[in-house]
């Protein structure tokens, strides 16, 4: 099932062995384009602007999120969700309106929501809580509590750990390289493998390296996540971010960049630590200013684990990971949790501002973009691909000050795409329609498009779509005292054969195999009370037959065996053997044999085993 | 029959230089590789040569595992790895990885600059050793190869101890390391799943103590440190640099806090200031309390506390001072000891366990006259207290652990042998789980059982599950099934698959018996009243009656047919396969005490 329209900001939802699992929720906040920016002070030209709808809570969260939540709800209840599966910090947002809506149907169905994420929770713990401080005074979205209730579900993981679900499937998290704590997870059984590749990287910044090996053998890949502006080299962009923003404080301008409390600006700020000082520019102050700020950066500090081997090494010595730190020490670098308070007696300018919210509509940076939009010498950078700059400007136009889009997104590009599928080999690949073909708006380009062999599966928003395996073994353990007592044929070179009669115990959705109990002791003496009593439990199998019978033996073993008076006779498929003093006549074909006596229990009987001995059981 | 083999070579019955070889399904892992602070000679470093007596160590071990940072643990590391040699990997948590160097760096120094001694590791064995350490995360999975994985659980012994699971196949051992079960003011409890390990091996340092509150111990501690300052008095507290020291250093931060004290604390510089960086820095791996509040405030900056100097030793008036190491055996701590040995008014207090053989035992067992180097003898007037702040899990804390995990058996190790023997009975009669403690060089041999892992295939599966959620799924059902075998691929499938599988064609062995039944009426009549006859006696099975006369139960044909000379006698053919055999053989012997009189 697919329910988001958006291919970086996924919500799929994944069944597989009767488990459901849902893989990320996003919250697509691109529609917030086009409501007004939500200022600080309530200006009259703002709201005079028309074109864009005012501030309408609920409609608004109507929008984005219920209609792929009731598309979700015609094909399957929202509560049959056994697990939701997190790659990274952007792709929770819609969580609280899970939960709370599972929560709902709670009463009715026995709730098994557990929630299990990246390891790096307590890191990204800020920026929910950021997203509920902002979101819940802006247009009660989620409330704090629910926010608090979805996190309270969330269970931690760790890279290559293995978590059970119901002991049919086993998730684990690796690595993805993207962000602090984000992962790829492998869905796999016994014999299946469903690898989900989201928001991946493969150039070393931060965080630990993506994990490329344990992704072999999948049977499927599902792929999401790429980088929005594949044109654009990451690199290149910094690079141009650092000298734009040295120019502006050059000219004495202020540099705003709207940015997200984590994620990239770790980055940002690294190259910014280099480069100030050999630009000269270590007196300008760097403002961090956001509700989450401190933690954020607090937060990252601890995290070497998760870190790339360089930054490990630091920790070592002992060093704090990121230069950060040192940052803040020389008070080169202040964060703040709002412009209120101690930020408006720090403030000097020029200087360079991060804050909040990217898509310019809500959060402080709507109130630098009201102070410095009439200058031309301020610049605001744009460095988060999520949404388009043009039209996040929009509503501050006309505007003087200079903008300027470096967007920074290290995710993976169709390059390293087919790099990495030729490296992994998938059996098959499933991705969104929007990466098969080269994007719209520059449809020449046939190298931005995915291209593997065989042929990506693609699905649309609110599709289903059958993955195409068959499980066709499941695992089952074999008891060693049962075991001891299978006695193997073998039937074929290297192929052996061993017939299992045993007890089936499922548990915990494990089989095991039990020796069968011994056969009840018959009941001793004839007190039949009644005839059905004696009914033959039908049910006990018997095992299937095979082989054929030689006729020349068969009929020395009879006489073997007392059977005088024997009569061959060939017919068109066989042989009918006659034994005319008990009126009994063996019909031995190819593959059957049929016996026909009158009611002497004992001769047939007799009959049978002999029978049974040229054939094999299984 | 496959089995479990554990030979302690080091914390057998004793404590120090632990390290124990398991073989487990044909896998060899060593667990830990330490030192005994007790020893100067051969004897400190496990004898490695009983691993194997010619060949490679690195051919012979497919992994080693080190549990904690505790030289004790991990102390003969570099002398293992780099003079005997081994190449293989070794494990340890990132926090272990990362103070481990700095510990054995330290321990090197005092060996060989102080005492001179030669035929040491050297500062670049260490960092070559170091570099052959691959660091896990705490429960991740870590494939050491195909079949062979391990994973870390918390431990809460010191910053990044953690326990260990080794798991072969369906076969797996928990080694503990050392740990702790309450939580204390830095670090939190151990925790383990219920992982049903075959074998569990757990440290039994405290296995005949069982504490008392941590508040009350605490509470006592402060109230003889301020008793003694107050008085003028010096404290000394050996500690060792990271673990202890850190817990003594919140609760006398927050003490001194409260009470508003003046009287200056010192620790001494170098290791106990770097360890407080790292606390600082793997704050993921203290307590909850910490991880909450170090946005705030990091517990690991400490105020009051200052670090120590030499001269500090001769100032007059009272102090506090945190000294290394832990067990007066060398260092700092035992210098300062020498130096307030003869001052009623000053106090030493023993937060650990000190080993035999080191000064911090023997004044802790009443010796009040050491003998010290160059024949002097120390006497000791001051006041020797002991308090037990190791964080080594009590026997309380020992059976919560072993009833978390739930093995099969447990073997203790890193413990005094007659300790030991007291909670191995109390292991054996309270949990009901076999029990070993084998002496350094036994070894201890286990048998295992383990299932064997084949596919079934899903069909057959799911005809038996359906099946078996009948109402009457209490009685034990029999499946029935055929192996198949091939190469090393095990697979469980239906007769009928297996059949097809191997392109032999079934056999179908039937039987027809002919019944012959008193009756003048047609043969249809006669079919009729076989069928209720039938109905009436088969209420579980399924008779029908099919339009062209004849009777089946379930898969069971009969047919009645009167043959010509004879109207009076019908004959029923009863005609079933082998696969009905007693059902058709429990017909057959019905029919034949004939059929009750037809209702008129």
């Amino acid at each position: 099932y697919c329910l988001s329209g958006h291919p970086t900001l996924p919500c799929n939802v994944l069944k597989f062995k009767s488990t459901t699992i849902m893989l990320d929720c996003g919250l697509d906040m691109t529609s917030t384009l086009n409501f007004l920016p939500l200022p600080l002070v309530q200006s009259p030209r703002l709201s005079n602007l028309p074109g864009w709808s005012l501030k309408d809570g609920n409609a608004f969260l109507d929008k984005i999120y219920i209609i792929p939540s009731l598309s979700f709800r015609r094909a399957n209840n929202l509560s049959t969700v056994d697990v939701i599966l997190i790659s990274n910090y952007a792709l929770y947002d819609a969580l609280p309106i899970h939960t709370r809506h599972t929560g709902f149907t709670a009463q009715c169905m026995p709730r098994n929501h557990q929630c299990q994420k990246a390891q790096s929770a307590s890191l990204l713990l800020p920026s929910p809580l950021k997203d509920a401080v902002e979101v819940s005074t802006w247009r009660r979205c989620y409330t704090m509590q629910e926010v608090n209730s979805a996190l309270s579900k969330i269970q931690l993981v760790g890279y290559s750990q293995k978590i059970e679900l119901f002991g049919a499937v086993q998730v684990t998290p690796l690595s993805s390289g993207y962000a602090l704590g984000s992962s790829n997870w492998i869905i796999q059984s016994h014999y299946e493998k469903v690898s989900y590749v989201s928001g991946s990287s493969l150039l070393t910044t931060h965080p630990q390296p993506m994990d490329q090996a344990s992704l072999k053998n999948s049977d499927v890949l599902v792929l999401t996540g790429l980088t929005q502006i594949p044109t654009a080299n990451p690199d290149g962009m910094v690079g141009e971010f650092c000298s734009n923003l040295a120019l502006t404080v050059r000219n004495g301008g202020n540099v705003l960049v709207p940015c997200y409390p984590s994620g990239v600006i770790y980055d940002l700020l690294e190259c910014l630590y280099q480069y100030i000082d050999s630009a000269g520019l270590s007196s300008v102050p760097l403002y961090f200013i956001s509700p989450v700020a401190n933690s954020s950066l607090e937060f990252s500090q601890i995290f070497a684990e998760w870190l790339c081997h360089n930054k490990q090494s630091k920790v070592y010595l002992p060093e704090p990971p990121f230069p950060h730190a040192e940052l803040i020490q020389t008070n080169k670098l202040k964060h703040y949790p709002s412009i209120h308070g101690d930020f408006s007696n720090d403030f000097r300018q020029p200087c360079v501002v991060f804050t909040g919210h990217p898509s310019l509509r809500f959060g402080d940076v709507v109130h630098f973009m009201e102070l410095w939009g009439k200058s031309s010498l301020n610049t605001v950078i744009f460095t988060e691909p999520d949404f388009s700059y043009l039209e996040a400007l929009a509503p501050y136009q006309p505007l003087a000050m200079k903008c300027i889009y470096c967007p920074i997104d290290t995710r993976l590009n169709f390059i390293q795409v087919s790099k990495l599928l030729k490296e992994v080999q998938p059996l098959h690949v499933v991705c969104p329609e929007q990466y098969t073909q080269p994007p719209p708006a520059q449809s020449h380009r046939m190298d931005l498009m995915i291209d593997c062999q065989p042929p990506a599966m693609s699905y649309r928003r609110a599709e289903v779509l059958a993955l195409p395996f068959k499980r066709r073994y499941e695992k089952i353990e074999i008891m060693p005292e049962l075991a001891d007592s299978l006695v193997p044929m073998e039937i074929k070179p290297g192929i052996s054969l061993a017939t299992v009669s045993a007890v089936l115990h499922t548990k915990d959705n494990k089989h095991l195999l039990q020796p069968p109990p011994r056969p009840a002791q018959p009941t001793s003496g004839k007190k039949r009370k009644r005839v059905s009593d004696d009914v033959p439990d039908c049910k006990v199998l018997k095992p299937l037959l095979s082989g054929s019978i030689p006729v020349e033996q068969f009929v020395q073993t009879l006489e073997k065996h007392g059977f005088s008076d024997i009569k061959v006779e060939d017919t068109a498929k066989g042989h009918i053997v006659l034994l005319q003093e008990a009126e009994t006549l063996i019909q031995i074909e190819e593959d059957s044999t049929h016996i026909i006596c009158d009611n002497d229990e004992m001769l047939r009987v007799r009959l049978r085993d002999l029978v049974l001995k040229f054939l094999q059981k299984f | 029959m496959p089995e479990i083999r554990v030979t302690p070579l080091g914390a057998g019955q004793d404590v120090g230089r632990s390290c124990i070889l398991v073989s487990i399904a044909g896998k060899n892992v060593m667990l830990d590789c330490g030192m005994h602070m007790g020893f100067n000679d051969d004897r400190r470093f496990p004898d490695f040569s009983y691993i194997t007596q010619n060949g490679r160590l690195t051919d012979f071990l497919d992994c080693v595992i080190i549990s904690h940072f505790h030289l004790d643990h991990c102390g003969a590391l570099p002398y293992f790895s780099e003079m005997v040699g081994y190449d293989g990997p070794i494990y340890m948590t990132h926090p272990t990885q990362a103070i481990c160097p700095i510990l054995l760096e330290d321990y090197r120094k005092i060996a060989v600059d102080k005492k001179g001694e030669a035929n040491f590791f050297t500062s670049q064995m260490i960092k070559d050793c170091m570099k052959k350490v691959v660091a896990v995360h705490l429960h991740q999975t870590v494939q050491v190869h195909d079949e062979l994985e391990i994973k870390a659980y918390y431990a809460g012994h010191v910053l990044g101890a953690a326990m260990f699971q080794i798991k072969v196949g369906s076969e797996s051992v928990v080694y503990t390391g050392d740990y702790n079960m309450t939580p204390d003011r830095h670090l939190g409890a151990a925790w383990i799943d219920k992982c049903r390990p075959n074998l569990l091996i757990t440290e039994s340092t405290y296995a005949t103590t069982i504490r008392d509150s941590k508040r009350c111990r605490e509470r006592d501690f402060l109230k003889k440190v301020h008793e003694t300052v107050e008085r003028g008095g010096k404290v000394l507290i050996p500690v060792f640099a990271l673990g202890r020291a850190q817990e003594l250093c919140i609760l006398l931060e927050t003490f001194w806090e409260r009470m508003n004290l003046k009287v200056p604390i010192y620790f001494s510089t170098g290791l106990t200031e770097k360890a407080n960086h790292y606390y600082k820095l793997f704050i993921p791996w203290t307590n909850q309390k910490i991880r909450k509040t170090f946005v705030q405030r990091n517990m690991f900056e400490f105020k009051h506390i200052k670090a120590f100097d030499r001269a500090f030793a001769d100032n007059p008036g009272p102090m506090v001072v945190f000294a290394t190491p832990g067990m007066l055996h060398a260092g700092q701590s035992l210098q300062i000891f020498r130096k307030w040995a003869g001052n009623e008014k000053n106090m030493v207090i023993m937060p650990g366990y000190c080993v035999q053989g080191t000064v911090g035992h023997k004044i802790l067992s009443g010796q009040r006259k050491l003998e010290m180097e160059g024949r002097q003898v120390l006497e000791v007037k001051m006041q020797v207290e002991y308090m037990s702040f190791s964080a080594h899990a009590d026997a309380k804390g020992i059976m919560q652990l072993v009833g978390q995990a739930e093995p099969e058996s447990v073997l203790l190790v890193h413990g005094e042998a007659k300790k030991m023997e007291f909670l191995k009975q109390k292991i054996e009669q309270e949990l009901r789980v076999s029990c070993y403690m084998p002496a350094n060089g036994e070894t201890v041999t286990l048998p295992t059982s383990p299932s064997i892992p084949v596919g079934i295939s899903l069909g057959l599966l799911k005809r038996e599950m359906a099946q078996g959620l009948l109402p009457e799924a209490k009685k034990p059902r029999l499946l029935h099934g055929t192996l198949i075998m091939k190469d090393s691929n095990f697979r469980l499938v239906s007769s009928e698959q297996a059949l097809k599988e191997l392109g032999l064609a079934e056999h179908q062995l039937r039987f027809t018996c002919r019944v012959h039944l008193h009756d003048t009426r047609k043969e249809q009549e006669t079919a009729l009243r076989v069928y209720s006859h039938l109905k009436s006696v088969l209420k579980d099975h399924c008779v029908q009656h099919l339009p062209d006369g004849s009777v089946t139960v379930e898969s069971v044909l009969l047919q009645a047919a009167a043959p010509s000379e004879d109207p009076g006698t019908k004959v029923l053919l009863v005609s079933w396969t082998y696969q009905d055999e007693e059902l058709g053989s429990f017909l057959t012997s019905l029919l034949k005490k004939g059929l009750p009189q037809a209702p008129s």
